[in-house]
């Protein structure tokens, strides 16, 4: 099993989940997009700065318009797909560093945790915190700010799943699966939830439908939850196939090694 | 199912060591960096480089994903 395998497998994965991803997000989400579109216009037909999904927060500079067919096919795939793939990568290569490092776990068992803790981490938490908002919903001069707070918490979580599974590793042997399970993913909630009490509030909604807001929610979550599932499912897969074969190889090694 | 399980010897798993994995994690990591910048930040808080093409041009897939946007 080498880096190369694992990134290989990795970028596999995290494309062809990207597919499934952008399957619902087209499916599911687009419709609420549009809703969103559609009271952004009916709210304000003739503001032209700021607020127009063509030229939102780019009252300056607004040049380019992409049009609507196009951001809600090719443009969503690109997203998703470079997104999907990057992500792919990354989850391999992390999964190459957790093989034979988490307990005794298989390289699919520890492929399969890399999956979860990343989803948690990287997406579930800052989605909990601050959750997507659909085109019309939001201040254009406060999006540096939101930029940062996504980025604050997301840095935090990951940097704390990274420390639980760390801390984890020390405590197997001592205090054996089951409290070692619970004291790291205690710790882990707990620095979380200080986190996210800490950080401010962002509440821009107005009176946007809360139907629509529900829902893109939703569809949102269900993006993101597609993507990971997916690259999860399909790179433990991989992975579970790869180390068949290598063991297979050695273990005829051995034997013929003996004979 | 059981087969294969059977046909696994239980051997030790040896990881994979530090230096091997460092230049490729080094490399892709910064790559999957600047690729999520591009998709999830750019032209909006930061403008590399100036305009709103990309933004506009990933859009959906921003609001979807989750990153903040508008
Ligand atoms: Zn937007």
């Amino acid at each position: 099993m080498t880096p190369r395998n694992f990134l290989v497998r990795g970028l596999i994965a995290g494309f062809i989940a990207s597919l499934f991803s952008f399957g619902i997000a087209y499916s599911v989400g687009e419709p609420q997009v549009d809703a969103a579109i559609a009271v952004e216009q009916a709210a304000a037909p003739d503001e032209a700065d700021g607020h127009d999904h063509h030229s939102h927060s780019h009252a300056d500079d607004a040049g380019t318009e992409v049009s609507r067919d196009h951001q809600s096919t090719f443009g969503l795939a690109t997203g998703i797909l470079t997104v999907g793939t990057a992500l792919g990568g990354v989850i391999g290569l992390a999964s190459a560093f957790a093989v034979g490092r988490i307990g005794r776990l298989r390289p699919s068992q520890s492929t399969a945790l890399v999956a979860v803790v990343g989803y948690v981490s990287f997406s579930l938490v800052p989605f909990l915190k601050y959750p997507s908002t659909p085109p019309a919903v939001g201040n254009g001069d406060t999006i540096g700010d939101r930029t940062l707070y996504y980025f604050v918490v997301q840095g935090i979580a990951i940097l704390a799943a990274v420390a639980a599974v760390v801390v984890a590793h020390r405590l197997l042997d001592r205090i054996g699966t089951y409290r070692t399970v619970l004291a790291a993913a205690g710790g882990f909630l707990l620095v979380v939830v200080v986190t996210a009490l800490a950080m401010p509030t962002v509440n821009e909604l107005g009176d946007f439908p809360a139907d629509t807001l529900w829902l893109f929610r939703l569809a949102s979550l269900l993006t993101n939850a597609t993507l990971w599932a997916g690259i999860g499912i399909i790179l433990v897969g991989l992975i579970g196939r790869l180390y068949e074969r290598e063991t297979m190889t050695v273990a005829r090694k051995d034997l013929a090694a003996s004979l | 199912m059981s087969q294969t399980a059977v046909a696994i010897p239980d051997v030790e798993i040896p990881p994979i060591p530090v230096a091997e994995l460092a230049p490729w994690a080094g490399f892709v990591f910064l790559i999957a960096a600047i690729v999520l910048f591009f998709i999830s930040a750019d032209q909006g808080a930061v403008s590399i480089p100036s305009g709103n093409a990309i933004h506009e041009w990933v859009h959906d897939g921003r609001h979807l994903l989750g990153f903040p946007c508008h």
